[in-house]
This record gives structure tokens, C-alpha cells and sequence, in this order.
């Protein structure tokens, strides 16, 4: 039996199908903003095939067209029109293209939009070479020859297998030399440095004596010494590097000569087979994942990001795990449940909906200024003008964000501590159990799934904060890591990276967006994947628990 | 075995005594050790509240003086001007005798004097408070610009000596402008391309005299070029005091105690005549003289006081046809007796004056604000030197010892009219809400007018719940009521997990990603928001024509999959034949029709993406929270409903949605209050410029991106510090009121719920 259209409006069923609708378009919207992500974040360590071609546009002249097709999009004719582009007066839309053509220190531009139907003759040469450089980014032409020395090697065998070899050993020596400017003549600097605060500290405090000089001096030689040790060897390897370079041509038949110092990477992605990919794949992934950022951030990996958002929120756990548990068993089990233990409990439901820059405000005025200002006058006079404590910093981004994520711990904590049955607790006492031996060997082990649950709701929360940050301690580019190998190794005053921040910074206070965003996705990606996965994480724990509980109570 | 009880519990009685009194000793500790750690928590959190409000505090805090010495002298009656420099350790005056004069601004003590011209002098003024530049008029009509400098050093106690002295940066001679006749009134303004002087003679004309400023080739320095003195139009009524704009533009004559007259010194003598307004009203009362004139700091504004105790700012403004004239912005009262002096601080827009009475006051022009009137002396106040940091003054009065205040002004420029009225800053034709919070200029008058956050932060929230509400609480309705159970299962987590999504991430897409969509696809984006309902109600419509046997293939409370394909197709239409809509309908540029044809200005990042993406940000909160309140609502209810023939529609409405009022109530409460917070959304994916204009293409720029963009940059303790602390306040206390109030509804709901 058919409703008539009538009864069909009467009984309500369209504003039915409405809210189906508004489900609909929520997932749709939800599961396509993650599609969204994934493609665009993962497709970018694909090695994309290198295109040789012509592009013959209307006006102008013809010429040679090497480069990776980066976007397309369907554009108004008229538009185009308007912009000064002819286009043929039949035609309502037509395809344009984003071709990387690279090689910015040539042509002075990476990207170029062009009219799909005006590029001609389209190859996929085998021959054709991306080359990653640490400098002016991508590079795409054809090999020519090998330098050693400025002689011109003569090539027996493949060529692309001498150069693999060469680049090796570059790569080797590049990082023989970052490891010993980083780490060694870093050690150095740090030490020195320390030096010169006692030698300052020593001063303020009681006067320095010709002793002391000597012995600072003394030590200072030592580093001095030190530093010309490395700085021989770094000689030997800069001498090293430079010798081989590589002879490139580029798509307007520019010779140019690159150093083998510069080059990240080089490959063939038109000789590559699927397994030669996926190979490649990986690997560009973990370099992603543990490369340091070259070019403004704009390339290579988000090594440091991942670093500082990881130890932040580290530490942020460490501080917030006592302090939340403890509010919330004074709270649940030693408060007087009475209207002020209610209010007090509302306020902190609350808590979590103030704004996350409102706790920025805070931990800028009060932690930065205040704490870390009278922090550094009373114990740090000797680095006066230059604060230690009282400017913003990993320690004071990581109480910030546990003050943020106190109340998710307590919530999570007290309902944990409200589940555990009363029959469990009256046993424990009946027995004889003081109140805080039946706490501490009956009720917390029951309830650590909650609390568990709490703190890594709050660890998704606060891995993904990044308003209150941008006031107490991130930064673009942090030169150090915030823990190495100098004593006392954890640095809880210096700045970091942090994957968030990186996010807006390189999306948005970048030089080169073009170039850059499908970094910022594939961080982005990163990022959303870790705090999916923690969320789900803590899902599956909270589920967990209550089915156990369930059991009890029957 | 004896049945002792050291047998039957493995200890004795006396150590088992005692190891209970540790135990209780043990809990004992751990009930206050857990209270105070407990109690800590709770106090740390309330310490975010006292202290922001600790650190708005000096904003609300009225300003006060503090007698900090007696000079031992009185600076002489025939002083000319008087100021001091930077420290406020010394105060120079110049007086008739052609003599400057430096002294002890803390005892009076003279330490240095030096005459620098050897006739008398009439008339001394400061270029601005802000310069060290003297310009002195003479008996014999001729002007001398001198610069009172100071140089500081240091001795091996770290102790600082000021050592002051006069340089003469046009020369040691004087300029002459007038031949015979003294001059009585003058003006200068020393610019980067001139250098202008105008005076006025003992027989009322007003001569003008202009330098141009050249680079000299032979020299570094700079060579002055003379100009051809001008005789300006005949006053049309005594000058009293002549004053030239920083600009050299305008020239002001105040002239017979009631009127100002206007010069445009750009035009040629003929058309200089701008017009003579009077500045008193005279209606009512006709003996309001005005009895004291000088600048404002930045020379744009005049002060003029009265003879009733009355100081009015005025400046130029243009109508709206244009024309410049002179308008009145606003006034101060100090007291009922003639205002004597009016002195401009170095560093703000503010000024102190002084009356007859004793009186002294302290104004700020921009917030409208008197911030201390207070009664100093027993007779007529003289002079008042000004301290370059407005943290010094010396106010002589007749016939006693000038006395050194200390001034405890801190945040003048702010007040409830200066954030939250619309204020006529200088330069602009009419009152505006303006934020721009610094410039490059140490003159520049800041302007603090929460308006246009608070407005855009409005305007981002509104158009988010616009998104968010009818998404979310729809979605909820069907989700919680009509979905079907194993379906419920996957799409409410799914929808939920988007809470946890970073904003940043959201921001990004939506700045990067989302915004040039739309600036592309703009008519297909606007037909997707018509055509999707269009098309979803027709889907249905044709799905209940279907025959049963297939219609029964699905399952009902399945709905949602049936329309995946028709949402996902209207989205590929709309945006697929945007750009042949924009073609026919637009002339194939919708940008430009907007800004021809409707006179809208289109912003790539524009309220529509905010909306849009904080909406989306939005839409898991109010979800959640309403899907919960309309499956808590008991069974029962929709039974009895349906069993007496109600439609599941009917039944919702009249039943359901009734019950679970006050939780959607709640949901829309709490996702409103995390749409006026959010900070990394708005920041990326807006223009941050602060205006105010509802429309729906332009950006906005919201309190709490304010923050984050100024927050860096701001002067600790500054003024501007404390506005961004006092905007942290307000959202915090804002959204703190919301969720409360969300919150409580909520509790009432769940205790009504128990009950049934």
C-alpha cells in the first residue's frame, strides 16, 4: 500500500528523511575531512613521474616543459580571459594544470599554472632525474656527467649506479660532519658558556680573585684545544664533500653544476617499477619522520616537532597524573559531599570548556613573568640581561597545558572512583583496612583503567593544543633539542618545535606555501593519527572497564 | 599449641597495639596530605581567575599624586616656560631676561643658568612637549630656536650626574621677521622637509616664515633654504595666541577671548581664510572668555580652557562634503574658576590643567576621562612643569614655592568610553570603533575599542552555530530516536571522535584549503546549501513512490546510507557546474559582481569559511550532549505516544523534543561557548582585520585571535598588556557563565529523568 503525497507530508516523514539527511551530510563531512588528510598528507612521498612535453601556449613562444604535475582544476573561460590569457570563444571551461617545474635558482619559480590542452607532445623519459637539494629546492633535468675534482669522470657501466655511489658517500660524510658540529663543537659551546656564567656568578657573589681567572682561563684553553681538533678533521671533510659535483641540464637546456654537498636525494622516477617505489615510498616516510626541517621548514623532515611535542607531553603526564588523581580522591572519598564539593566539582566540569588561550594569558603573565622572572632573579643573576626561566619554555608550556588538562583527569578519575561498587569498599573496611590502605589497595587499582583514560584524553588534548603554546614556549626552529648530551641533559628552559604550531607556521608565515603544503598535510596526517588513535585508545579502555564492572556489581 | 594471641595472630599483643597506631598514624597522614593536595588543586584553578583579574585590577585603579618635595625656591615670576627632562631630576625655564635657567627639580636649586640672548624676550614656546626645541620671540621682532640637551654619566658607584647644556641647531643668531616691534605671539613647527615660523606683531598681523630643508651637498648636514617672510590675511579680531599644527598645514589664531580663527597655510595667501569659529557659547552667559590655549601631544588637537572652569578638544575634521573646519570633540570640567594653564604630557594624549582656584587636573582626550581632580594649592595655580614620562609634575602657584607631585597615572587611556564607545580619535572625520593597538610613532593616539572583537568574535560564533545547530541537533534527533541500533553503534563515535580533532587542523584546511575552494567555486558552494535539502526531500519523496518489495530491502532507521549517494552526487553537481553557473548567471565573474553590482567586498578568507569550519568544531559538542539528553528520555513516553496512534514524528515533536528541551538547551549552551573561545580556527582562516560588518564575505578578527596575534608583543604592564589580559577575563568569565549554566540544566535534567 502507497501513503498519498499527503499523509506522506501530514505524518512528518520529510523532516524524517531532513535529519537523516543532517547525519548524512556529518559523516560525509567527517570521514571526508580525514580522506582529505590521509591522500594529501601520504600521497606526497609517492614518487611522482617526471612529464617531458612542449607547452605551446597562444601568445607567446613555444618551449620545453620538464616538471611534476602538482594540481589541476577546471577554470571559467572568462576568467582566464580576463586575466589577460586568450582563450577561443567556443570554449566555457578548460582544464588547467600546476606543473613543478623546480629548479628555482634558473627560473626563479617553482610552479607554474598552465592550459592542459597547450602542452604537447607528453613523455615520461627514463633518464630524467629528480634531485632533492638542501638549497633552492627540487631540481629536475637530465644527468650529464660526474665531476671529481672538476675532471670530468669517464663513465663505464650505468651512470645513475656511479652517482647512487658517490651520493652514498657524500650523505656519509655530511652526516660525520653534522654530527660533529652538532654534538661535539655543540658540547663545546655549551661548556664554554657555562664557563663564562660561574666566571660571571663568582663575580657577583664574592669578587674574583686572580685564582679563579687562571683556572677559567685554563679551562676555556682546554675547549679551545678541543674545538681544533674537530675543526681539523671538519677541514679534512669539507675538503672531502666538496670534491665531487654533478653536471645537470635543465629543461631550457641550461647547464648548471651541483656539488654533491648539496644533494638529498636523487632518483629516476620514470625508471622506477611499483616495488622500486613503494621502496622509495618508505623510505621518504621515515626520512620525513626523522629528518631535520631544511629550507625554512619548508622541506625535509619534522624530526624536532615530533621531539617537542612528545617530551611536552611527556612531562605535562608527569605533572598532571598526581595532581589530578589526588583532587579527584579528595574529592570523591574525603570531601563532605555537600553543595560547595557540587559547585567545586561543576567548576571543574567547566574548566575544560574555557578557552585554551585564556590559560595561555595566564601561564605567560603568571608562570613566564612572574615565577620564571623571580626564578631568574633569585638563582640565575649571572645570566642577567638574558633570562633563563623568564621566557617562555618547555617547562612552562607543560604546566600550562596540565593546568588544561586537570579537570579531563579529575572528571575521568572521579567517574572511575564513583563506579567501583560500595559492597568492594565496605568489605575492605570490614576487615579492618584503614581508609587509605583500602584506597591504595582496593579502590585505585580498581579505578587505574579511569584514570588511565584520563590522562590520555588528556595527552590527545593536549598534543593537539596550540593557541596557549604560542605564548609560553614554542618556536618555528628551534636550534637545539630541548634534551642532548650535555649535563643536566634535560633543558627545561629552552624553547621547541612542536607539530602543531609547525602546522600554522608552514601553512601560513611560510615564504614558499606552494612548495610547502604537502608537508603541512602530511603533519598534519601525523598528527591527527596520533591523537585519533589515542582517543580510540581511551574508548576501548572506558568500555573495557565498565563491562568489568558490570560483572561485579551482579 | 596454647591459644595465645601472640600464637593466633603471629605477634604480640603490645606490637600489634602498636603497629595500629602507625597504621592509623599512616592514615591519618594520608587524609591530610590528600586534602591539601586536593584543596591545592582546586586553589590553583580559582588562582587563573585572581589572577587575571590581578592583572586587569590596575586598569579600574583611579590615579592619585603624592607630595614628593618642597622646592626651596620659587621659580621666578618672570619665567616664560618651564620643563624637565627625562629623569625628572632637572627643570629648565627660560624668563624674560633672555636667560635659561636649570635647576633641582626636587629642591628648586639653580645649577646652571646661561643667557642665550642678549635682549629681552617676550614670548617662549616648545615646538611640541615632546621636543627639546625652544623657539624665543624678542622685543625687536626677532626669533631664536635653541635645545636645552642633557648628558648623562656615570661615576664608579654606578651614580648617574645629568649634565644639561643648550645647543643652537639653527645658529646662534637670531632670525628676524619683524622690523621694529616686538614680537607677541609665536608659533613653529620644525618638520623633516620644513621648518615654519609664524609670529605675531605688537600690532596685530600675523607674519609666517618658512625654511625648506635641502640636503647640502659638501656637507653631511642639513641647509636650510629661506623663504620670502608672508604677511597672512589681517586677523579680524585680536590674536591672543597663535599655534601651528604639526603638519604646518593649519594655523590657529585664538583670537579676543572667544573665537578661533583658521588658516590653510598649503593654500595661497588669498585663499588661506578658512573661517572664524567661535569657540565659546556665548548664548546663555556672555562672559565665557577663554583664558588658556595650547597642543595636544602630536599637534592635531587644540585645548582651549575657559574662564568657567571648562578645557574643550577640537580639530580639524572633514564633512561630508569634504571641507575641513574646525570641530569640537569634547570637553572636560575642573572646577568653577578660570582655567589658567594647560599642559600636554610628552607620551600620551593626555594633558594636566590648572585654575585659579588651586585646582589641578589630569585628563586623557581619547577615553574621555578625568582621572584626578585634586586641590593643591590655596591660590591661582602659575605654571606646571611637565616631566617628559608624565610621572613628575612641579606645580607653582602664586606667591608660594613650587611643590614636586608624584604622579601615579597609569592607565588613563582606559576607560568604559574608550573601550566600549565609539570614540572621535584625532584624524578621523567622525566617532568610530577603531582596535589598533600600536603604531610606529611615539605621538600615535592608541585605540582600544573592544567593539569590533567583541563584535567579530559574535559574528564567527553566530555564523559556526548557524552551521553547527542545524547539522548537529538534526543529526542528534535521528541518531538518539529513528537510527537504527547497530548503525547508532559506528556513527556516534565516529562523529564524536571529531571533538578531539586539533583546531589547528581544522584551521589549516580551512585557511589552505577550503577558503580558495570557495573563492573558486563560489556559486556552486551557495547552491549546495539550497540545493542538498532540495534534493534530499525529493530523494525521499521518490523513495516512498518506490514499490514495497524494494522499499523493504532496507532496513528502517537506515535512512542516512540511502541519501550517502544522493549528497555525495548533489555535491558533485553544485560543484561541478559552478563555473558554468557563474558563467550565465555572473558573467562569469561572481567576484566582481558582487562588488559592482551589490557593493560587497569579498575577502578570500571570509566569515562564510569560519563559519563553516568552527561550525564543524562545533558540531560533535552539541551532538553529543543532545543525542544523549533525547536517548535518556524514557521509553515509556514514545509508547504510550505511539500506542495512541501519534506518527513517530508527532510523537517526537510533541513528546520528545518537550522532554529534552533543557539538554539540547544545555548542548547549544556549551558548543556556544566553545565557538566564542576558539583561537586557532579563527586565527587562520580569517583576515584578522578588525572591523565591524556583518557580512558574511568580509573577515573578522575575534578577541581571542587578538591575543594570540598581540599578546608576544605586548609591553608587560602596559596598558595594551592589560586590555589583552582584560579580554582573557571576559572570555573566560563568559564562557564560565555558559557552561554553568549548560551544566545546571543539565543536572536538573538528568534528577527530573530519575524521577520518571
Amino acid at each position: 500500500m502507497k501513503q498519498s503525497t499527503k499523509a506522506w507530508f501530514r505524518q512528518g516523514d520529510p523532516w524524517i528523511w531532513l535529519n537523516a539527511g543532517a547525519v548524512t551530510i556529518s559523516v560525509i563531512m567527517v570521514t571526508g575531512l580525514l580522506l582529505l588528510i590521509a591522500v594529501r598528507g601520504l600521497g606526497h612521498f609517492w614518487p611522482h613521474a617526471i612529464i617531458d612535453g612542449t607547452y605551446n601556449p597562444k601568445q607567446g613562444e613555444a618551449y620545453h616543459l620538464v616538471g611534476e604535475m602538482a594540481d589541476e582544476e577546471w577554470i571559467s573561460a572568462s576568467r582566464l580571459r580576463e586575466s589577460g590569457v586568450e582563450v577561443a570563444d567556443d570554449i566555457d571551461v578548460l582544464q588547467r594544470v600546476l606543473i613543478k617545474t623546480g629548479n628555482r635558482d634558473i627560473s626563479g619559480l617553482d610552479f607554474r599554472w598552465l592550459i592542459a590542452d597547450e602542452i604537447e607532445n607528453i613523455t615520461y623519459p627514463e633518464d630524467l632525474f629528480t634531485i632533492e637539494r638542501r638549497e633552492w629546492g627540487n631540481y629536475y633535468g637530465v644527468v650529464k656527467a660526474i665531476k671529481e675534482n672538476g675532471i670530468e669522470l669517464n663513465i663505464k657501466g650505468e651512470l645513475y649506479t656511479v652517482l647512487q655511489q658517490r651520493l652514498d658517500h657524500a650523505l656519509e660524510l655530511h652526516d660525520k660532519i653534522a654530527d660533529i658540529e652538532g654534538k661535539d663543537i655543540g658540547a663545546i659551546n655549551y661548556g664554554l658558556e657555562r664557563v663564562r656564567l660561574r666566571e660571571r656568578a663568582l663575580e657577583l657573589k664574592s669578587g674574583i680573585t686572580a685564582l679563579d681567572q687562571a683556572r677559567f682561563q685554563e679551562q676555556r684553553s682546554e675547549f679551545y684545544a678541543r674545538y681544533d681538533t674537530y675543526k681539523e678533521s671538519l677541514d679534512v671533510l669539507y675538503n672531502e664533500i666538496a670534491k665531487d659535483s654533478v653536471i645537470v641540464v635543465s629543461m631550457d637546456g641550461t647547464e648548471t653544476e651541483i656539488k654533491f654537498s648539496n644533494i638529498v636525494n636523487a632518483y629516476r622516477p620514470n625508471a622506477m617499477n611499483v616495488i622500486q617505489k613503494v621502496g622509495f615510498y618508505i623510505a621518504q616516510f621515515y626520512g620525513f619522520l626523522s629528518d631535520d626541517p631544511r629550507e625554512a621548514n619548508t622541506e625535509g623532515g619534522i624530526f624536532p616537532a615530533i621531539f617537542g611535542t612528545v617530551l611536552m607531553v611527556i612531562l605535562m603526564s608527569i605533572i598532571v597524573t598526581p595532581f589530578g588523581v589526588v583532587a579527584a580522591v579528595y574529592l570523591r572519598e574525603y570531601a563532605k559531599q555537600g553543595w560547595l564539593t557540587k559547585t567545586i566539582r561543576i567548576a571543574v566540569n567547566n574548566l575544560a570548556g574555557v578557552p585554551s588561550i585564556v590559560y595561555g594569558v595566564f601561564g605567560l603573565g603568571f608562570f613566564v613573568y612572574f615565577l620564571g622572572g623571580s626564578i631568574d632573579e633569585l638563582f640565575y643573576p649571572e645570566s642577567a640581561p638574558s633570562p633563563v626561566f623568564g621566557t617562555p619554555g618547555l617547562l612552562w608550556s607543560s604546566i600550562t597545558l596540565a593546568l588544561l588538562t586537570v579537570p579531563v583527569v579529575i572528571v575521568a578519575t572521579e567517574e572511575g572512583l564513583s563506579r567501583i561498587p560500595k559492597a568492594v569498599r565496605e568489605g575492605s573496611l570490614a576487615l579492618g583496612a584503614t581508609k587509605i590502605e583500602t584506597l591504595w589497595h582496593v579502590v585505585l587499582p580498581m579505578s587505574t583503567p579511569a584514570m588511565m583514560t584520563g590522562l590520555i584524553l588528556a595527552i590527545a588534548r593536549a598534543a593537539g593544543e596550540v593557541a596557549p603554546l604560542m605564548l609560553v614556549g614554542v618556536v618555528k626552529l628551534a636550534p637545539t633539542l630541548p634534551l642532548d648530551g650535555n649535563a643536566p641533559f634535560l633543558h627545561l628552559d629552552r624553547k621547541f618545535m612542536h607539530l602543531g604550531f609547525h602546522i600554522y607556521d608552514v601553512g601560513f608565515q611560510s615564504p614558499n606555501v606552494e612548495a610547502s603544503r604537502p608537508l603541512v598535510y602530511a603533519t598534519a596526517f601525523l598528527l591527527v593519527a596520533v591523537i585519533a588513535s589515542l582517543n580510540i585508545t581511551a574508548v576501548v579502555i572506558r568500555n573495557r572497564l565498565r563491562e568489568r564492572y558490570r560483572l561485579l556489581e551482579t | 599449641m596454647e591459644n595465645t594471641f601472640e600464637n593466633r595472630f603471629g605477634m604480640s599483643e603490645s606490637s600489634m597495639a602498636r603497629l595500629r597506631k602507625i597504621r592509623k598514624a599512616k592514615d591519618r597522614m594520608a587524609t591530610a596530605s590528600i586534602t591539601i593536595g586536593g584543596l591545592s588543586v582546586v586553589f590553583s584553578i580559582c588562582l587563573i581567575f585572581f589572577y587575571l583579574l590581578y592583572e586587569v585590577m590596575p586598569l579600574l585603579m583611579p590615579a592619585s599624586i603624592r607630595n614628593e618635595a618642597n622646592l626651596e625656591t620659587t621659580i621666578p615670576t618672570e619665567t616664560l616656560y618651564s620643563v624637565m627632562e627625562e629623569q625628572s631630576q632637572i627643570g629648565v625655564s627660560v624668563n624674560t631676561d633672555g636667560s635659561v635657567e636649570f635647576y633641582s627639580s626636587d629642591t628648586g636649586n639653580r645649577l646652571k643658568k646661561s643667557r642665550v640672548i642678549s635682549e629681552n624676550i617676550t614670548v617662549v614656546t616648545s615646538e611640541a612637549p615632546s621636543k627639546q626645541l625652544f623657539g624665543l620671540g624678542t622685543e625687536s621682532g626677532s626669533v631664536l630656536l635653541i635645545k636645552h640637551e642633557y648628558r648623562s654619566t656615570y661615576d664608579k658607584d654606578m651614580q648617574r650626574t645629568i649634565h644639561p647644556s643648550i645647543s643652537y641647531p639653527y645658529g646662534e643668531d637670531a632670525i628676524e621677521l619683524i622690523e621694529g616691534g616686538s614680537i607677541s605671539a609665536l608659533a613653529f613647527r620644525d618638520g623633516d622637509s620644513a621648518l615654519s615660523i609664524a609670529v605675531l606683531s605688537s600690532n596685530n598681523e600675523v607674519y609666517l616664515k618658512r625654511f625648506e630643508k635641502k640636503e647640502s651637498f659638501l656637507s653631511e648636514g642639513i641647509e636650510l633654504e629661506e623663504q620670502d617672510t608672508i604677511r597672512l590675511p589681517t586677523p579680524s579680531d585680536k590674536v591672543d595666541n597663535i599655534l601651528l599644527s604639526s603638519d604646518q598645514r593649519w594655523l590657529f589664531l585664538v583670537e579676543a577671548d572667544k573665537q578661533v580663527e583658521v588658516f590653510d597655510l598649503n593654500n595661497s595667501v588669498d585663499s588661506m581664510w578658512i573661517g572664524v569659529v567661535p569657540v565659546v557659547n556665548n548664548t546663555v552667559n556672555d562672559d565665557i572668555r577663554i583664558t588658556a590655549s595650547g597642543f595636544l601631544l602630536g599637534g592635531i588637537s587644540l585645548l582651549l580652557g575657559d574662564n568657567q572652569g571648562h578645557i574643550s578638544q577640537w580639530f580639524m575634521a572633514r564633512d561630508v562634503n569634504g571641507h575641513h573646519s574646525l570641530k569640537k570633540i569634547r570637553e572636560f570640567s575642573l572646577s568653577d574658576s578660570p582655567v589658567t594653564t594647560v599642559v600636554s604630557e610628552h607620551r600620551r594624549k593626555g594633558f594636566v590643567a590648572g585654575d585659579a582656584g588651586g585646582n589641578i587636573g589630569l585628563f586623557n582626550t581619547t577615553a574621555n576621562n578625568v582621572a584626578l581632580i585634586q586641590r593643591v594649592s590655596e591660590s591661582a595655580i602659575e605654571h606646571i612643569v611637565m616631566s617628559p614620562r608624565g610621572d613628575n609634575i612641579i606645580v607653582q602657584s602664586v606667591g608660594e614655592p613650587g611643590i614636586l607631585w608624584n604622579v601615579s597615572n597609569e592607565h588613563p587611556e582606559v576607560s568604559f568610553t574608550s573601550l566600549w564607545n565609539e570614540v572621535w580619535y584625532e584624524n578621523y572625520d567622525e566617532p568610530a570603533y577603531i582596535w589598533q593597538s600600536s603604531s610606529a610613532s611615539n605621538d600615535f593616539e592608541p585605540k582600544f575599542s573592544v567593539m569590533p572583537l567583541t563584535f567579530g568574535t559574535m559574528k564567527a560564533a553566530f555564523y559556526a552555530m548557524l552551521v553547527a545547530m542545524p547539522l548537529a541537533i538534526g543529526g542528534a534527533i535521528y541518531t538518539a530516536y529513528f537510527m537504527a541500533p547497530a548503525l547508532r553503534t559506528k556513527v556516534k563515535p565516529t562523529i564524536e571522535l571529531m571533538e578531539a580533532m586539533p583546531t589547528v587542523i581544522l584551521g589549516f584546511l580551512a585557511g589552505l584549503w577550503l577558503a580558495p575552494l570557495i573563492e573558486a567555486n563560489l556559486p556552486g558552494v551557495v547552491s549546495l546549501l539550497v540545493l542538498t535539502p532540495i534534493l534530499i526531500l525529493l530523494a525521499a519523496y521518490l523513495w516512498s513512490r518506490l514499490p514495497r518489495e524494494y522499499r523493504s530491502r532496507v532496513p528502517a532507521g537506515w535512512e542516512p546510507v540511502i541519501l550517502m549517494p544522493v549528497v555525495i552526487g548533489a555535491g558533485a553537481l553544485c560543484m561541478g557546474s559552478s563555473s558554468f553557473l557563474e558563467d550565465v548567471f555572473f558573467s562569469g565573474d561572481i567576484r566582481r559582481w558582487l562588488t559592482n553590482d551589490l557593493g560587497v567586498d569579498f575577502d578570500q578568507r571570509n566569515s562564510m569559511v569560519v563559519g563553516l569550519a568552527m561550525g564543524f568544531a562545533v558540531i560533535p559538542t552539541i551532538y553529543s550532549i543532545t543525542e544523549d539528553a533525547i536517548f535518556a528520555v524514557p521509553k515509556n513516553l514514545t509508547f504510550g505516544s505511539l500506542a495512541l496512534g501519534a506518527s513517530p514524528w508527532q510523537t517526537l515533536v510533541r513528546v520528545i523534543l518537550p522532554t529534552a528541551s533543557p539538554g539540547i538547551f544545555s548542548a547549544v549552551m556549551i558548543g556556544l561557548g566553545r565557538a566564542v573561545g576558539e583561537t586557532m580556527i579563527v586565527l587562520m582562516a580569517t583576515g584578522n582585520t578588525p572591523i565591524m560588518d556583518m557580512n558574511i564575505f568580509e573577515g573578522l578578527r575575534t578577541l581571542s585571535a587578538n591575543i594570540s596575534v598581540e599578546m608576544p608583543e605586548a609591553e608587560v604592564a602596559s596598558s595594551h598588556y592589560r586590555i589583552l589580559f582584560l579580554s582573557g577575563l571576559v572570555l573566560f568569565v563568559f564562557t564560565f557563565i555558559v557552561n554553568t549554566t549548560g551544566e545546571t540544566v543539565r543536572q536538573r535534567l538528568r534528577e527530573k529523568y530519575g524521577s520518571l
